[in-house]
């Protein structure tokens, strides 16, 4: 296999000691085997979320996320830039699109940049793109399931794909209100994915799990409500915010709704990880506040081939 | 009254569809709704607007800028995108919203006590700061939100929580003395005073 080469924006919460660090060892090691290299933007910066719209405004927002692409440009030239959070994909994809769209936002923002230091170059050429797009798009299914040396058998998983993923930009091909792809990674890693599965594409409540909990926990509940009626021993998401909200606030339900959660959430790059022979460390199980123990006893036996 | 809120009054009068297709981000798309309610419908947090978005189109158009602009919906917004990919006649539904909500913000006119609004300020100013998020700072900030008492309740109630992050390498211990920080975060800070600036020249906001 080729090696492939992008330009990388992890995000905040990948960070060491933040909310999805777990998220990126895991991304390392599934990187490691496929031999993807990442190139990290030097001094990346936020994306400013999706939250970020109220106080940041519009000008702002875009200069933060082209700081970034500028900082690509300069020091990772001609590479696609790839990003693992939902929402840095879209800050990065919906700035470069209108700055593509508009002259005067362009120009605005440039301007803003030289303030910065950074002479933005924009060509328009690089593509931002999310890291499930880069397997789905630059490897295929069939090259991706060649590396599998633990299939994940037995283990019945909901692929809930979640908004930022999905919505608005999506990965080609595939439908809004049914996305199949994460589906279709957890069937090639040798797990059964619950097709039926209804709230795959359900939100969460995003950042305002933060800031109106009541609400959005209930939007958690039938989530994973879902989830166990389809028979699912786990949950397998592709953004950071999704896993956490759907992962830390399962005793707070359970208090409130009289619930008995107790279900892991993972990321399609931990069950790659385990698949493709790594450890429990190297897949960042031992990030998952509800341990995921099957993965972990399927990381921890001998290779099948 | 603020006194931005004055100029926009006094300048727009009461066509508030036009001010609205000036200030409000994606604002010109506000006249192609066609009232089909698919938006209203498909909102996760649909059932707490106050008026949700098809009616919040039409009440914009029917110059009802108060109602608007002083309401709690927009603050319900989830970013999760759906209204803008079911919308037939294709509106950014989303970014309407985050720009009404936006402006009304930035007129000061918008709900004072409004968690979202609140905690929205509170996440910007964590980002610009550094340059990157502090998670713990603004998860504390946010407990600490309605003074100390609240703040150690929430706290308490969040603790959980927190520890199950911190056990799990999730959480930096330390990140009141530090994190979340750019090199570059003096350009950061210059970069986004000239946006500002900018920004307010271009939507008749310069003082």
């Amino acid at each position: 296999m080729a090696k492939k080469e992008y330009s990388f924006y992890p995000g905040c919460s990948s960070e060491r000691k933040s909310s999805a660090s777990n998220y990126m060892v895991s991304v390392e090691s599934m990187c490691k085997t496929l031999d993807i290299k990442l190139n990290e933007i030097p001094d990346w910066n936020c994306c400013g979320a999706s939250i970020g719209y109220a106080e940041g405004g519009e000008l702002p927002r875009h200069a933060m996320n082209a700081r970034n692409i500028a900082l690509s440009e300069k020091h990772n030239p001609g590479q696609n830039i790839v990003a693992t959070c939902a929402a840095c994909w879209l800050g990065a994809k919906e700035t470069h699109e209108r700055l593509s769209a508009s002259e005067q936002l362009l120009a605005d923002t440039k301007e803003a940049l030289k303030e910065a230091g950074l002479d933005m170059d924009y060509k328009g050429e690089v593509e931002i793109r999310h890291m499930v797009e880069v397997l789905i798009e630059d490897f295929g299914y069939d090259q991706l399931a060649k590396p599998v040396v633990k299939p994940l058998e037995g283990i019945k998983i909901a692929g809930y794909v979640g908004c930022q993923t999905n919505r608005p930009f999506g990965v080609a091909g595939e439908s809004f209100e049914n996305p199949k792809y994460l589906d279709k990674l957890t069937e090639i890693m040798g797990a059964e994915p619950v097709e039926k599965y209804d709230q795959k594409v359900t939100c969460c409540g995003g950042a305002l799990a933060f800031s109106e909990p009541e609400k959005s926990q209930a939007q958690i509940k039938k989530i994973i409500e879902s989830a166990y009626d389809f028979g699912a021993e786990m949950i397998v998401t592709p953004c950071p915010v999704c896993q956490m909200n759907v992962e830390v606030y399962q005793d707070q339900i359970n208090k409130k709704y009289g619930t008995k959660f107790h279900i892991p959430v993972t990321y399609y790059s931990q069950l790659m990880a385990v698949a493709y022979g790594s450890s429990a460390k190297e897949a960042g199980l031992d990030g998952n506040v509800i341990r995921a123990t099957r993965l972990e006893e399927i990381a921890a036996k001998p290779a099948k081939k | 009254m603020s006194e931005l809120n004055k100029v926009m009054v006094e300048k727009y009068r009461n066509d508030f569809l036009r001010e609205v297709e000036a200030n409000v981000e994606e604002g010109n798309w506000v006249k192609m709704c066609m009232q089909c309610g698919v938006c209203s419908g498909s909102c996760p947090f649909g059932p707490y607007w106050e008026h949700p978005p098809q009616e919040i189109f039409m009440m914009v158009r029917a110059g009802k800028r108060e109602e608007v602009l002083t309401s709690e919906s927009m603050w319900m917004c989830t970013s999760c995108y759906n209204c803008i990919v079911r919308c037939p006649r294709e509106l950014p539904i989303t970014h309407i919203m985050h720009g009404l909500a936006n402006y009304a913000h930035r007129l000061g006119i918008a709900p004072k006590m409004n968690p979202t609004r609140r905690f929205a300020k509170l996440f910007w100013q964590n980002i610009v700061k550094g340059g990157r998020v502090n998670e713990l700072k603004l998860s504390i900030g946010l407990y600490f939100m309605d003074g100390f008492s609240n703040g150690v309740k929430k706290g308490l109630e969040m603790l959980p929580v927190g520890l199950g992050l911190l056990k799990t390498g999730r959480l930096n211990p330390f990140g009141l003395l530090g994190g979340g920080k750019c090199k570059g975060a003096g350009d950061i800070h210059k970069m986004l005073k000239k946006a500002q600036e900018i920004e307010n020249r271009r939507k008749g906001f310069a003082s």
